[in-house]
Order: structure tokens, then sequence, then C-alpha cells
């Protein structure tokens, strides 16, 4: 109390300071006029008497600053000094302060920059009330190398039922279209269980979300719309609640809008951005029949009982595991290894993204090292340029840690303007920049520069100059007095100490600029031989466009429900397209064989039972399937190894037929020839016919899957005997991808005027965007390889004429003695290559650290490629040697007789 | 130096209170010169620590002050004593005699006298 009384007292005396002090300077000039009158009435001469009343009086000024130090705040004082001080040096030094600032500004700058997407990617927590509780659920078969099977229905009662879980829904991503009223409109919908709301613990803002205890079987015919669907397709209608929506041909009825803020959880922005949710069941048409061994191709989020976290639950589910296989033996193979995997929620959004992104952050982080490195390096250069005017304060009694506390000032200002800085430009560029963000990353419309960001700037510019400015500042108050006060005139030298901590600086930038120039490397050399790899199929001149059949809640009323139905479709719109002009070829296929058009999440993976293998099959493989029209291989290219493509004579009433690539041969028909043979689909298609399906050709392996493998396994089945909803239309031929698409439109909708059109794409579009992330963090880690460069390249420079200038004296004696110009040019340059030289030797060493850590990262590359090291540290050299080249010029060219004279 | 004028800052403040105790408002240099008159040459002091003291003792409620003439005429600082400052000086007498007669039996006792 008694401490705290006295600091308030403190503060308001620092802010009164000036009222206490004038007042003292009163009061003892009062003193010393009674003193002076006393002493003369005693008989002095007036000089004596006023002579002894000072002496009597003592050092006022002394006795006042003392009081001031001891009743103010002198620290906070001092700092407003410094501060002051530390303002008017810089000012005093533009060039060097805006060096340091610019340095510090690109460093922090572009560190916040990436922060700021970490942050909304990484360590945003899910909008959503406690969001540690949300998981996602995944079942795996490791034992046939299946991951994310789905689950059966039963399965999905049995975990419900576990008391692991609050609530659990399943949910399923796909297109709905809108008719009605005007242009069929395709809407981002999402099939959920009724509980998928109390999952997310959110309400609506109109209406009501679905009854988490609602048991329809199937489609109950309640939809949930998006705030911005409401208000962009049905003109924000106030009592919408109720109505009733045409989806896909079925009656929707509206009950709840969802709040503007709400944003989905999902992989993409497309999920994420969903418009239309409709509750089903999963157990009635148009979904499979509840049976334990039928798994349904959707995903699974739950949450968590309150207090339990994801590790204890996961603990929990594996005892579940073991119990249901002991229950169910039939329906749990042992070679399939069945178990469930929970994943927060969270880190399954992010996904992969997450080693870009700290990939991008580490790199980003050593530009940031090496901007605080090169700053540093600055500081101690002027520090030796400061040396008199730190000695000569010291002589005149300054105690050092003032000085210390005063020359960190001043760099700890130069830093956090710095920061300031940075973190302006990067608000003022910031929509500038996010067009430079890929669109596949997740979360992206989080990113945001919000107080979290500035924070941690600021933090970053205070921490970076605390570390980098405090060595200075006492490197640079650690004198030799009379040394450097007797060097008159002379441009002192700075410390041994001090120049051995500058070359090791250097060094260190050297180093950290060759690990980021070979990280980037490594990463162009990736990113190259993704780009030219053999694709296997021609994307060139092609384009897709999307379109989706309805897909009615009861079969009976589809028009497409059969293949053969669907077939009269597809004919006459392909015929129709064809007659478009410049449209050479076209074809048709589902969504899911668009070549690199898709996502992981959307393969459809359909059992394979090999027949004659029944019994080792008893847990079939899971196998890629998509269904394309027979003139899909030839529209894309695809190379024929075995048999035949499909043909006309190919229809739902004639043996099924299917065409595999060479790795699905590989794989399941091992020195065999797989065509001829006969394999059983289980499943989702099994419903509609469950025959045999004979494999009648096989096409080489291509990269439709993955632009890193070829060789995924692959099997197409035929379109006009398997029906699908989902389509995309090819087009080969010089088309104006602009104008084509309404062309297409109004050919699809002369044959069916409620099918929607979208998503018009040129492969070489969709090559384009699946390479986005890995350009992208490309791109980023060249950029900062090359600002490494650059920096470390001006470290040296500095460094160098800095040692020029010291030597000065040495190089100009040499001349004088007859030394040949040349050889002063070769003593300079050695010197930056022996700086060079070790810089590379222990950068080596940290790259070799550091590509071993991203060769999940690589493709086709090595991570010790010679090429890339050898490469990188001939430039590292070539630009030490260049940045040497120019003071060491300055040396040979120095005229001995002024430079002696002028010492 | 620091720790002497701490210990002199210590009685000096006493003295200051019970000057103004003895002889009412008083300026600051009338403080300095009955110090001075009463301690003689033995407490050489500068006299121009006094004015921070003054100004210490004033904020923490001791004292109070206020502008007046001086006996020639001059504009000078009057010190009074405050009730706090009575009962301040009250309690620190009592110390003071306390700490005073603990020292002095220290002094008294001899070797011999120790059991």
């Amino acid at each position: 109390m008694r401490f705290l009384r006295r600091f308030f007292i403190r503060l308001s005396n620092f802010a009164t300071g000036t009222r206490a002090d004038q007042r003292l300077r009163e009061e003892m000039a009062e003193h010393l006029a009674l003193q002076t009158e006393e002493n003369l009435r005693a008989g002095m001469s007036p000089a004596e008497a006023r002579r002894q009343a000072a002496l009597k009086l003592g050092a006022a000024q002394a006795i006042r600053e003392h009081h001031n130090a001891e009743q103010g705040l002198p620290l906070a004082e001092n700092l407003l000094l410094d501060i002051r001080y530390a303002f008017r040096m810089l000012l005093r030094s533009p060039g060097f302060s805006l060096i340091v600032i610019a340095t510090m500004a690109l460093g922090v700058g572009a560190t916040t920059a990436i922060y700021s997407v970490i942050d909304a990617t990484l360590l945003h927590p899910l909008p959503y009330p406690h969001p540690n509780e949300l998981v996602r659920i995944q079942a795996n078969l490791p034992g046939v190398g299946a991951h994310d099977i789905g689950f059966s229905i039963p399965e999905l009662r049995d975990l419900q039922n576990s008391g692991i879980f609050q609530n659990a829904s399943l949910w399923f991503f796909g297109t709905d279209t809108l008719t009605g009223s005007g242009q069929p409109t395709r809407i981002a919908g999402k099939s959920v269980s009724p509980t998928y709301f109390a999952v997310l613990g959110v309400h609506a803002q109109l209406g009501r979300t679905f009854d988490p205890h609602d048991a329809t079987p199937g489609f109950n015919n309640e939809v949930v719309i998006s705030d911005g669907f409401w208000k962009r397709a049905l003109g924000a209608d106030p009592h919408i609640v109720g109505k009733t929506l045409r989806v896909d041909n079925d009656p929707a009825l509206v009950v709840g809008v969802m709040p503007a803020s709400f944003r989905d959880q999902g992989q993409t922005n497309e999920q994420v951005g969903t418009e239309l949710w409709a509750a089903t069941g999963f157990i009635a048409d148009p979904s499979s029949p509840p049976v334990r061994g039928t798994r349904t191709p959707y995903q699974t989020i739950a949450r968590l009982q309150p207090g339990l976290s994801p590790a204890e639950a996961q603990g929990r589910i594996d005892a579940l595991v073991a119990s249901l296989k002991k229950q169910y033996p039939a329906d749990y193979p042992s070679q399939g290894a069945w178990t469930i995997h929970l994943t927060p929620l969270a880190e399954s959004l992010v996904g992969n993204v997450r080693q870009s992104l700290i990939l991008l952050f580490g790199a980003v982080g050593l530009v940031l090292l090496i901007s605080c490195v090169n700053v540093a390096n600055l500081l101690l250069a002027r520090a030796s340029a400061r040396g008199r005017e730190m000695a000569v304060r010291q002589a005149l009694g300054a105690a050092r840690m003032r000085l210390v506390r005063q020359l960190f000032t001043e760099s700890l200002l130069l830093f956090v303007l710095g920061g300031v800085a940075g973190f302006a430009v990067l608000f003022c560029a910031r929509k500038f920049l996010l067009q430079f963000v890929p669109e596949s990353l997740p979360r992206l419309n989080d990113i945001s520069i919000s107080w979290g960001v500035l924070a941690f700037a600021i933090v970053v510019s205070v921490a970076a100059g605390t570390i980098f400015g405090l060595v200075p500042a006492f490197l640079t108050s650690r004198l030799n007095l009379t040394a450097t006060l007797r060097q008159e005139g002379r441009g002192s030298s700075g410390s041994r100490r001090s120049s051995r901590l500058r070359h090791v600086l250097v060094i260190g930038e050297l180093a950290l600029s060759l690990v980021l120039m070979v990280a980037a490397g490594l990463l162009l050399r990736s990113f190259w031989d993704l780009f030219n790899v053999q694709l296997g199929f021609n994307p060139t001149r092609v384009m897709a466009i999307e379109s989706s059949l309805p897909n009615p809640n009861d079969p009976s009323t589809d028009i497409y429900r059969t293949a053969t139905q669907e077939s009269v479709f597809l004919r006459e719109t392909l015929r129709r397209i064809r007659t478009l002009p410049d449209v050479e070829e076209t074809a048709v296929s589902d969504r899911q064989a668009i070549p690199l058009g898709h996502g992981q999440n959307d393969r459809r993976l359909v059992p394979l039972v090999r027949e004659g293998q029944e019994g080792q099959d008893r847990q079939p493989p899971l196998l890629d399937t998509s269904i394309v029209s027979p003139d899909y291989f030839h529209v894309l290219g695809m190379t024929l190894v075995r048999g035949r493509f499909f043909a006309d004579q190919d229809l739902e009433s004639t043996p099924l037929v299917a065409v595999i690539n060479q790795a699905a041969a590989r794989t399941y028909w091992p020195n065999q020839d797989p065509v001829g043979k006969r394999v059983r689909m289980l499943g989702r298609l099994g419903r509609a016919r469950p025959d045999a399906t004979t494999i009648v050709g096989v096409i080489a392996d291509a990269h439709t899957e993955s632009l890193a493998d070829a060789s995924v396994p692959q099997m197409y089945l035929d379109l006009y005997q398997r029906p699908a909803k989902f389509l995309a239309f090819y087009l080969r031929g010089p088309v104006d991808p602009a104008a084509i698409s309404e062309q297409v439109r109004a050919q699809i909708q002369a044959v069916d005027p409620e099918l929607p059109v979208f998503h018009p794409e040129t492969l070489n579009d969709v090559l384009a965007s699946s390479l986005s992330v890995r350009r992208f963090s490309m791109e980023m880690v060249a950029l900062f390889a090359i600002t490494a460069l650059l920096l470390a390249g001006l470290g040296i420079y500095g460094t160098i004429s800095f040692l020029v200038n010291e030597q000065s004296r040495e190089i100009a004696i040499r001349l004088a003695l007859g030394a040949q110009r040349r050889n002063i040019l070769a003593m300079v340059l050695r010197q930056g290559l022996t700086l060079a030289g070790a810089g590379a030797g222990v950068g080596l060493v940290g790259a070799l650290i550091v590509s071993h850590l991203m060769a999940s990262l690589l493709y086709g590359v090595s991570p010790y490629d010679l090429s890339i090291f050898a490469g990188v540290t001939a430039v590292l050299t070539a630009v030490a040697i260049a940045a040497s080249y120019v003071p060491a010029l300055r040396a040979m060219r120095l005229d001995p007789i002024t430079t002696l004279q002028s010492g | 130096m620091k720790q002497k004028t701490d210990v002199l800052q210590g009685t000096l403040a006493l003295m200051v209170l019970k000057t103004l105790d003895v002889l009412g408002t008083q300026h600051g240099w009338g403080i300095a010169r009955r110090i001075e008159q009463i301690s003689g040459d033995l407490l050489a002091v500068n006299q121009g620590t006094l004015y921070p003291l003054l100004l210490k003792l004033e904020n923490e409620g001791s004292i109070a002050s206020e502008w007046g003439a001086s006996e020639n005429n001059r504009r000078a600082r009057f010190y009074r004593l405050t009730a706090t400052g009575r009962k301040q000086l009250q309690k620190e007498t009592r110390d003071w005699n306390q700490t005073a007669a603990i020292i002095a039996r220290f002094f008294e006792v001899k070797a011999e006298d120790l059991p």
C-alpha cells in the first residue's frame, strides 16, 4: 500500500514535475537572498556575503536534480528524453534510418502477411460454440489400403448410442437444382442428418433448424436456407418460412433461414458457402437400405460430450470398434482391419495445406531473421562511426547503463517504426495481396488484418528490436576511452569484438539465405516437373461444362431413372452440341471423371469383388470409379493398351462392361491379362444392377487423379449402362470459352428446360487450379529467397565497405610501398570470399536439414539434389563477389598520398 | 554518500517537525537557521537539502505551506504543522526516544555486567 501511495505521489510529481522544480528554485533563491542579507549585517563584503551564503546552501542544481530523480519517475522521464533524442538522431541520418526502417518493414510486413493467413486457417477456432468438441469421424480399412470409407447406418447408430458424442451427423455435399421461377438455378446444397445443426450448435435467424429427433427414414422435405440464398434468389421474403420451393423436382418446405454470419463447415469454399440444407434419415429412397455392411459415401461429423478430450474419445472409440468386431465378425473381416479415427474438425478442414503454410511461415521467418541481422549489422557499423560521440559522453560522466539505454531506445524505435510501416503497407495493400492467395485455400474468407495480427506485428518488432538492438547497444558503449578519443578526426575503428560480431552476422545472413534459396530451388524444380509431367491425356482445347439431373427423393418420379431413359437425353444433347460452331468432338461423363477436377473427398470408391477370388475378397478392395460415355477416352486423348473402349452396342440390355487403367491391372490382376475378367460391383451401384461386369479394355495410366501420382487404380464404367446424376459435358475444338457456355446452355435446355448449366472451365484451367496451392507456396518461397539474397548481398557489401574504410591506411601504406593494385583488389575480394565460403558452409548444413524436413512437399526431385545445392552455392558466391567488388574497386583506386595525409 | 543522506534526512525531518511545533508558522530560512542555532557546528548539512525535504513533507501531508511576507517584506513561503504532522511528530519522538534509550542501554552495559 505504502509503495503504491509513493508511486502515485511520484506519478503526480512526474506530471507536475516542472512546477515542483520551479518552487524549489524560487525558494532556494529566496534562502540565498535572506542568508546574503544576514551575512551583510554580520559585516561581510557583498561578494563574500554571497559566496558564504552559496557555500552554506550547497550545490543547488545537484540538490534539485537529486530531488527530481528521487521524487519523480526517472525511468519515464529518461525514456521521454531518450525517445526525443532518438527521433532527432533518426532525422539527422535520414538515409540510414530509411534503410533500416524499410528493411524491417519488409521483414515484419511479410511475416505478418503470412501470419494473417495462418491465423485464419490454422489458429482461428471454428465459428461455432465450443469448437473444440467438434470432430470428424472417419472409418478406414488399412488392411486393404482404403481410407475414409464411410459408415453404414447401423454403425452410425452405434456411434450415436456410445455415449461418446452429444450428436453425430452425416453430410453430403452436392448440387441441387431450383426450378419453378425463370432460369433453373444450380444451388450448392447439402444433404444432412436432422442432427446437423445440433452438432454445430447454431440456430436459425428466421424459423427453426431441423428437429434433431426427427426419425423420418428418407428426406422429410424440410429445407433450411442460407441468408445469402434467401436474399439473392428469394428477395429476402420475410414470410419465406412455411413456403415451398421446388428443388430437384421435389417440393421443399422452407423451415428456417440461417443468420448472415453463419458459415458452414467444409473443405472447399463452395462447401462453406452452402445455400440449402435438406434433412434425411439416409435409410429410405434414394439412399441404400440400412444394412451394416453397406456403407454410405457420406462424411460424418460429431460433437463430443463436454469435457471429453479427442484423445480420450479415441480411446473409447477403439474399445467400441473392438467390441463391434467381436459382435459382427462377418461384417468386419480381419484382413480389412477396420478402424475408426477421430480428427478435430478444425484440423480436418485444413487438411494438407498445413504443411505448405508451415513451410511458408518458416521461410518468411528466415527473411525476418535476415532483415534483423542486416539491421543489427548496420547498427554496429554506425556504432563504430559514433564511437567518438560515445567516448565524449562517457568522459563527461555519462553512466554506461544510461548510454546503453539510450542506444537501445534508438534501435528499438527503428525496429518498431519499421514494424509499423510494414503493417501499414500490408493493411493498405491487403485487397491487392489477397488476389494472389489461391482460391482453393480453406477458410480464405476468414483472412483479415485484425487486432490480433496487429498485436503480432508489434510483438514481433519489439522482440526483434530487443534481441537485435541490445547487443549493438552494449558493444557501442563499451569503449576504450583514451584510445578512441586520441584518434582525432580519423574514422575510429570499432572494437575488435564488434567487428568479429559483424563477421558472424554476415556469415549467418549468407547461411540463412542459402537455406532459403535451396528450399526455393527444390520447390521450383518440383513445380516445374509437375507442370511438365506427361499427363497421359490431352487437356488442350477441351472444355468441361457441368449440369445435373434432378435427383428426386421418390425414384418413381425420376424421368432419368434408368440408363436407357438417360441415354436418350444424353445422345440428343451431344448431337445438338456437336452442331455448334467450332466444336469438333464431344463426350459426357459424371463429374468424378473430370481430370484433376475434384478433391479427395469427391471420389466414388466402389468395392471390387473379382470373380473366382470371392473367398479372398471377403473384404473387397475399394476402387476409384468413373462413369463415362464411349467418346470420353477419345476426346481426352487417352491411350488404349489392350482390348477395346466402350462401343455403341454396349447398352443397358447388353452385358455390363468396364475399362481399367494399367495401375488397376497391375494391382488387382498381377501377371494376368485382365481383359475378359469379370468383377461384381457391390454397394452404391449394386442397387441398380448387381450383375457381373466384364473388363473389356486397359488404358495407359494418366494423371487424371493427381498430378503427382499417375498410378492410382481406376475403373471406368459406361454411362449408357449406368445412369449418373452429376454430369460434365466435354467439347474439343477452337471454341471461345466465354461464348460457348451460353450456346451449350441453350442446347441442353432445348432438350430439358429444367436443367441447370454451370461451371464452364477449360481443362487447362482445371489443371492450373489443381496446382494453385503448390504454385502459391513455390512463388512465395522464391520471392522470399530473392529478398533474402538481396539482403545478404547488401550485408556483405556493407561489411566489406566497412573493412575497406577501416583498412584504408593499411592499404595506402601497402600501395605506397609498391603493392600492385591487382593484389589489393584480390586482397579485398578474398575477404568477401572468405565470408561467403563460411556462410555457404554453415548454410549447406542448414539446407540439408531443411530439405530433409520438406521432403514430403517435393515431387520428382531428391531433397539432396546435387545440382540445386551446387547451383545455389554458385549463385550465392557470385552475389558475394559482386557485392565485394565495388568496395574492392574503391580500395584499389585509393590514392595513398591523400589517404595518409588525411590520417 | 546516499546512505549518509538517508540517515540525515530521517533525523532532519524530525528536526523540521519539532522546529515548526515549537516556533509555529515559519519560513524555510527561519527553519534552517533554527536548526543551525540548536545543533551548532555539529550538524554540517547543506541548507539547500532542506527544501526538497519540505516539499516531500508537504506532499506527505505533515506540513502545509502558503506564500506570505517575511519580516523584511520579502515574499516567502511559510510552513506550519498540520494535525497529521503533529501526530507524526509525537510518534516519531516516541520512536526516537525508544531507540535512543535502547542504544544508551547498550553503551552502559560493560563486559563484567554480563552473566
